[in-house]
């Protein structure tokens, strides 16, 4: 069979392929974070040999590390999502005054459309502010490409290189040729000072240096073979990058195009001489006017916002509406049907905790970034506010200070593990040190869950899932000053609420550390726990259970005439059912139950 | 044989739409096709309704299929056949699992789930075949290749040959599984015949 381990052409992800790419470029060093739809990357690069590759609790440590790794003299690459990028903002514009020695690539996976992320940003605007070359692959096998692309002109240019991606280039599969891995140079220290030293005096003659690498990048933007120019006819012709070239492509096939595979800087004359060739010149890009603002300022005319739509994602129908409105047909319209929002799995630990505070009217939910943020959606909807990673807590802490002491027992902090590692915990230690009465709960489900379960310090494992230090939640919690650290199991709701009334009541600031693995842990799995049934006769209907919003159980309404068919009373609206192939056991709901209708399935 | 086309797969998430989209798409590979497949992971794989764009030809530049032109639709549930009509054309396939997983708003009894919702595709000329693929694979003895089933009634509308499929559940299915697979794939290829 082709397509295989044996094969030289391999179908992969872009994420797959990038990781690929990577290996062949001589990476020594990775780190990085998890974030869709960057995930991947790291998980496939620890596979290849001659590849140190590390979860890092937050992408700002994640580069430095990578950062590191180049003045040491070896490639080094960085990944993360989009607004990963922002929190590693800090050293990336610093890096690029220093440069490296080794070659430095930092990945930022964009998220148009945010399938699975809390903002829309367009990371090109990152190359433009850091003044770095950035490169922006259309499918899987350029994406590998680029990568020896990327630190080609890493090395050559002194400063980091981004690679951007979107979705439709991470999570797209691809035919994608197999290469060589190229020779790598041996570490080693050299101290640089004027280099790596940034302070006042060495980063202004830094300051002057980056002028001219970009200077000279933006000539060899002019002659670089990841920009050309496909030749075509007739009146109109497109600049685009990324996937809006696929869409390009797709919709008018036959058009000139000028395809930017770096997309800053801009290899200005080459996109004056392509404007000059056609009447039209239209910018094709998913969010922000970056090309069309820059190819504005050079005074060359065109269109692009006017029509191309500057937010979520493109695709071809929607290219071809837009640039000629009558060559597209009826389509088919939606039908008005139930929605099928995602929901936490059957079993979910966090939804004891969601269930008890959406019985808290009065309590302020501030939340966060993971799985647990579905605690947001009904029946539970017990979310009110999400901004980014670690702001729960410091939000939490604000409107505590704001409320003063009118808010004691009002504010609360809900946050993962793995979030509370990334960004957390300096939040909670300013709200120790300032006297915060709002209360964080911490859910330690064992694993980073949203991203497909990656390890992260308090997990006991590496990258690899070998054996690691684990932080102990518990101590870092009092040794940060936390006068009251309490664990709970989120799957007994009754003392859970115990503990978190008290806890909120608390005018002292206190964590509730609320403790069970993920059910979707292969342990977990594994484990196969017994699960719950229905004792249908016994249900009274009283829509306890279905509060919790569990996937696994549903309600069936009933008329009167049914109800008494079933044997119930009249008055009985219906009953709730537990479907035993989708029940993982944790028993919340035979908790909640006070009719005796839900057991557990004993094995014999 | 037809030189280009598009596949969707919609479903729910952990139906197993991942699998049959790969061994699709691997199919279409060894028929010496172009072949791109876009999925969307993260948030969207919590139960919620998941698709998979799958294009084949001779050169593929676009992930995704464009609305109005799915030549096949695959749905593992029937609200997640309806959903997509959109993507759909008059002379479109579509091959559903006659399984309902309800949504939250029916599971909680605020909505109910439609009844008789096909008839809004075969109403506008869409050619459904609707199969029970759960039935399929207790036939064959292991539930979880109910999705390789939906994969055999739905490589009646492709010209890629049904040893194709085999020899790719040979390759790519663990060992354990590849016979009750390939029975499977051949039970779900007999119940469509075009």
């Amino acid at each position: 069979m082709a397509f295989d381990d044996n094969d030289n052409k391999l179908w992969l992800s872009g994420n797959e392929a990038i990781a690929l790419g990577a290996w062949e470029a001589g990476v020594q060093v990775a780190s990085g974070y998890p974030g869709t739809p960057s995930t991947e990357i790291m998980g496939n690069l620890v596979k290849y040999e001659g590849v140190y590759g590390e979860w890092a609790p937050n992408e700002k440590v994640g580069l430095e590390v990578a950062v590191g790794a180049s003045f040491a003299g070896v490639r080094a690459f960085a990944t993360m999502k989009h607004v990963g990028l922002n929190v590693a903002a800090d050293p990336l514009f610093t890096a690029s005054y220093t440069g490296g020695r080794g070659g430095l690539v930092v990945l930022t996976a964009d998220d148009p459309q945010m399938h699975s992320s809390q903002n829309e940003q367009d990371n090109r605007n990152y190359a433009f502010a850091a003044k770095l070359p950035m490169l922006e692959p259309s499918d899987p096998a350029e994406a590998k490409a680029m990568m020896t692309t990327a630190f080609e002109l890493s090395e050559r240019f002194d400063c980091p290189v981004l690679l951007r991606t979107t979705t439709r280039i991470a999570h797209v599969k691809g035919v994608v040729a197999k290469g060589e891995r190229v020779a790598t140079t041996a570490a080693s220290i050299e101290k640089m000072p004027a280099k790596f030293v940034m302070l006042p005096g060495n980063a202004r003659m830094r300051r002057v240096e980056i002028e001219k690498r970009m200077t000279a990048a933006r000539g060899l933007a002019e002659t670089l073979p990841e920009n050309r120019i496909e030749e075509g006819s007739g009146p109109r012709g497109f600049i685009c990058a990324g996937t809006s070239y696929n869409y390009v492509k797709e919709a008018f096939p036959e058009a000139p195009v000028l395809k930017l595979g770096m997309v800053w800087p801009l290899p200005e004359q080459k996109i004056r001489d392509f404007a000059a060739s056609v009447d039209e010149l239209i910018i094709v890009e998913e969010l922000d006017p970056f090309l069309e603002t820059h190819i504005r300022a050079m005074g060359i005319d065109c269109r692009g916002k006017d029509i191309i739509p500057d937010q979520g994602e493109l695709n071809s129908f929607i290219v071809r509406r837009a640039v000629d409105p009558d060559s597209v047909g009826e389509l088919f319209a939606p039908l008005d049907l139930p929605m099928r929002p995602p929901n936490m799995c059957a079993g979910c630990p966090h939804r004891g905790i969601f269930y008890n505070l959406s019985r808290m009217k009065d309590v302020f939910v501030s939340g966060d970034i993971g799985c647990y943020t579905l605690g947001f959606l009904p029946p539970l909807s017990a979310m009110d506010s999400c901004v980014c990673m670690g702001a729960s807590v410091t939000v939490a802490h604000g409107m505590s200070k704001a409320l003063g002491s009118e808010g004691t027992g009002k504010v609360v902090a809900v946050l993962g593990d793995s979030t509370f590692m990334h960004s957390g915990m300096t939040g909670l230690l300013n709200a120790v040190y300032n006297e915060s009465n709002a209360t964080v709960i911490i859910l330690d489900n064992r694993t980073t869950a949203m991203t497909g379960h990656q390890n992260n310090p308090a997990s006991g494992k590496n990258i690899k899932g070998e054996p690691a230090h684990a932080v102990n939640l518990e101590k870092l919690c009092a040794a940060l000053g936390v006068p009251r650290v309490v664990v709970v199991n989120p799957h007994a709701i009754n003392k859970t609420r115990k503990v978190l009334t008290e806890e909120i009541a608390s005018p002292d600031p206190s964590v509730v550390i609320s403790r069970a693995p993920c059910v979707l842990l292969p342990e977990m799995v594994k484990a196969n726990k017994p699960v719950y049934f229905t004792n249908l006769e016994n249900c009274s209907g009283c829509m306890a259970c279905v509060r919790l919003g569990c996937p696994a159980i549903s309600w069936h309404p009933l008329t009167p005439a049914q109800a008494a068919a079933h044997g119930y009373g009249k008055k009985q609206k219906g009953y709730a059912e537990i479907a035993e192939v989708q029940c993982n056991g944790c028993g919340q709901c035979a908790e909640l139950c006070k009719f005796a209708a839900i057991s557990k399935r004993e094995e014999d | 044989m037809k030189q280009s086309g598009n596949i969707l797969f919609s479903g729910v998430g952990g139906q197993g739409i991942l699998l049959a989209s790969e061994l699709t798409a691997y199919a279409q590979l060894e028929a010496g096709f172009d072949v791109k497949k876009s999925e969307v992971h993260g948030m969207a794989q919590r139960g919620g309704s998941v698709e998979a764009h799958l294009r084949y030809g001779e050169r593929v530049y676009s992930p995704l299929i464009d609305p109005g032109t799915a030549d096949i639709l695959v749905a593992f549930e029937i609200l997640e056949a309806a959903r997509y009509l959109p993507y759909l054309h008059k002379n479109s396939a579509v091959v559903v699992n006659t399984q309902k997983i309800l949504p939250p708003a029916v599971a909680l009894g605020k909505m109910e789930y439609p009844d008789n919702i096909l008839d809004e595709l075969t109403g506008r000329g869409i050619n459904v075949v609707a199969i029970d693929a759960f039935a399929v694979a207790e036939e064959v003895g292991e539930l979880r290749t109910a999705n390789v089933a939906m994969v055999g009634a739905m490589s009646n509308f492709l010209a890629v040959p049904a040893q194709t499929f085999l020899d790719v559940i040979d390759s790519r299915v663990k060992p354990a599984f590849r016979e009750v697979n390939k029975q499977a794939f051949e039970a779900g290829r007999k119940l469509v015949y075009n």
